[in-house]
């Protein structure tokens, strides 16, 4: 209860610090003088809630980060579990990991906007590389930390290839795609943004950056908050609907 | 080494129950070697042994002597460099349903529960779903934990877990258990309960035990007949056979005949040892 207390106490300090410096125009290293107070920025916030195209906005992202994140997983969990169980898949499909993991979604635009048809796929297409890295390296090691007694029980219990990649394998390798789950919507976010604010009509993120050229700064915030919240939603809800399957990791062991 | 195939049995047992003659081992002059040309490291050297169906052995031996070794290569784990394993006529070459292997920890699916463990081997066999049940019911009930059926692996002690292995691999109804130090991660209080425990449920199923353990009073306390293996190479160098009467309990560890077959196993132990000792030396002299 009191860490509660807390954390609400910590967002209250902020909130004042950020009322205090931006009434008071600071000036020192970091200026506020075009930085609207936290009042000016709630009531454009009351504005934009009764308008739709806001809602379009964020709805457009949730979609993309949908179709993104479905079929990285879709595409990166098998590929995961393929260089997990074969070393063959994994010295084939490796050096292409290791060499395009490390490029940021930024350094993507150009070359997804000239490969793809439309902006939406290329936007999608960013979205999509920014989730798959994680998936694919997390499901690779849970798979590869398979216990060998495990395996063995299960042969001595009758158990074939199948029944071992269902019933030890998989299971076994489920926390670890979890994670990697987790972590992909975070980057699946980050890379969204870095394709909405460069291309496109529509989505949080050209929603910011218009705000911008457009000298709207209260909405510049609550699009970074939007962008936050939505971020830290969407991973706690991949966490949440992992969580039935994974009762038996009884903590303090 | 003298084969000592005398098999006892003590225990007044009805006439329904007795043993079928399923269990019956053969390890044919097997050798076990790890890794290949100037690494390679002979684990297991020339093991002969005949393990009658229905027989209590317990594999006696210090820490790396190949114990596990060999147990690895009954349950098919393990491919002998030489020789060859028969169990009930036919040769071992991979692991089967009809050995089943209890591990010293952490070889329960951590994420199925108690009921969900004990069934995996029956469903592996394609038994239907009243089978099963029936199957999981007499197994809860013979390790005491038809209680914690839904729960956890992580739930429960260890002594709980090795019970739910135990029962697990006798879900089966194999015809050989191999145990591999199951009981070696247990405290003793724990661990003279479960040695106790599993005589009993051994006296209900009757099929061939192969338990390997480093404890001198396990071994003796729990055997029809104790093999001692030595170390470096892994040899098999003493069959002592054991006349202790059943059922033992508690009782057994204190009497007289107890501390005779174990004194009997350390003087054994300790001539061979000696033996191979002066062998070693008189070779590099
Ligand atoms: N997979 C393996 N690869 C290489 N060497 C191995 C392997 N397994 C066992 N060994 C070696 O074989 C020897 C016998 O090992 P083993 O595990 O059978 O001994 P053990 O008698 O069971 O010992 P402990 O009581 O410690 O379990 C040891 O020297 C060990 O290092
Ligand atoms: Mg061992």
């Amino acid at each position: 209860m009191t860490r509660y207390a807390i954390r609400i106490l910590a967002v209250i300090i902020a909130l004042g610090v950020w009322h205090f410096a931006s009434t008071m125009k600071i000036d020192f290293i970091v200026s506020f003088k075009n930085i609207p107070s936290p009042l000016v920025v709630g009531s454009a916030l009351g504005d934009l809630l009764t308008s739709s195209k806001f809602y379009v906005h964020i709805l457009v992202s949730i979609k993309r980060i949908c179709i993104g994140f479905v079929l990285a997983c879709l595409l990166g969990i098998p590929i995961g579990i393929l260089m997990g169980r074969s070393r063959f898949a994994e010295d084939l499909i490796l050096p292409y990991i290791e060499v395009l993991r490390p490029i940021p979604a930024v350094a993507w635009i150009p070359l997804a906007i000239l490969m793809w048809p439309t902006e939406e796929s290329s936007i999608i297409f960013i979205t999509f590389l920014g989730a798959i890295f994680p998936i694919v390296l997390n499901t690779i090691h849970g798979v590869e930390q398979t216990p060998e007694v495990l395996v063995r029980a299960s042969q001595s219990l009758g158990a074939g290839k199948g029944a071992i990649f269902w019933h030890v394998v998989l299971p076994g390798a489920l926390p670890s795609i979890v994670t990697g789950l987790a972590i992909a919507m975070g980057v699946s976010w980050f890379s969204l943004l870095a394709g909405e604010i460069i291309s496109g009509q529509y989505g949080i993120g050209y929603f910011t950056w218009s705000s911008y050229t457009l000298v709207q700064y209260p909405q510049i915030i609550i699009g970074m908050l939007v962008i936050g919240l939505l971020g830290t939603g969407s991973t706690a809800l991949v966490r949440r609907s992992a969580q039935p399957f994974l009762r038996w990791q009884v903590k303090g062991r | 080494m003298a084969i000592v195939t005398a098999l006892k049995k003590t225990d007044p047992l009805p006439a329904a129950a007795q043993p079928a003659a399923r269990g019956r081992i053969s390890i044919e002059t097997v050798s076990v070697v790890f890794g290949r040309g100037e690494a390679s490291h002979l684990a297991v050297d020339r093991a002969q042994l005949e393990i009658p169906a229905g027989q209590f052995v317990c594999l006696l031996g210090p820490s790396g002597c190949g114990k596990s070794t060999l147990l690895n290569s009954i349950a098919g784990y393990v491919e002998p460099a030489t020789g060859r394993i028969i169990v009930d006529g036919v040769r071992v070459e991979r692991p089967g349903p009809d050995r089943g292997m209890v591990f010293q920890q952490y070889s329960l699916f951590p994420w199925k529960t108690v009921r969900q463990n004990i069934e995996f081997g029956p469903r592996m066999a394609k038994k239907n779903a009243a089978e099963i049940d029936e199957i999981v019911m007499r197994q809860l009930e013979m390790v005491g934990l038809t209680a914690h059926a839904a729960k956890f692996p992580s739930m429960l002690s260890g002594g709980m877990q090795q019970r739910v292995g135990i029962a697990r691999a006798l879900a089966n109804s194999p015809s050989v258990l191999l145990m591999d130090e199951p009981f070696g991660a247990l405290d003793a209080q724990t661990r003279t309960l479960m040695q106790e425990n599993l005589l009993g449920i051994w006296n209900e199923v009757r099929s061939t035990v192969v338990f390997v353990t480093h404890d001198i009073d396990e071994a003796v306390f729990l055997a029809d007949r104790v093999i001692v293996m030595s170390t470096a190479p892994g040899r098999l160098i003493a069959d002592i056979e054991i006349d202790l009467p059943r059922p033992r309990t508690l009782d057994t560890f204190t009497s007289s005949a107890f501390m005779l077959l174990k004194k009997q196993c350390l003087e054994l132990i300790r001539q061979e040892t000696m033996r191979g000792f002066h062998q070693v030396q008189g070779g590099h002299a």
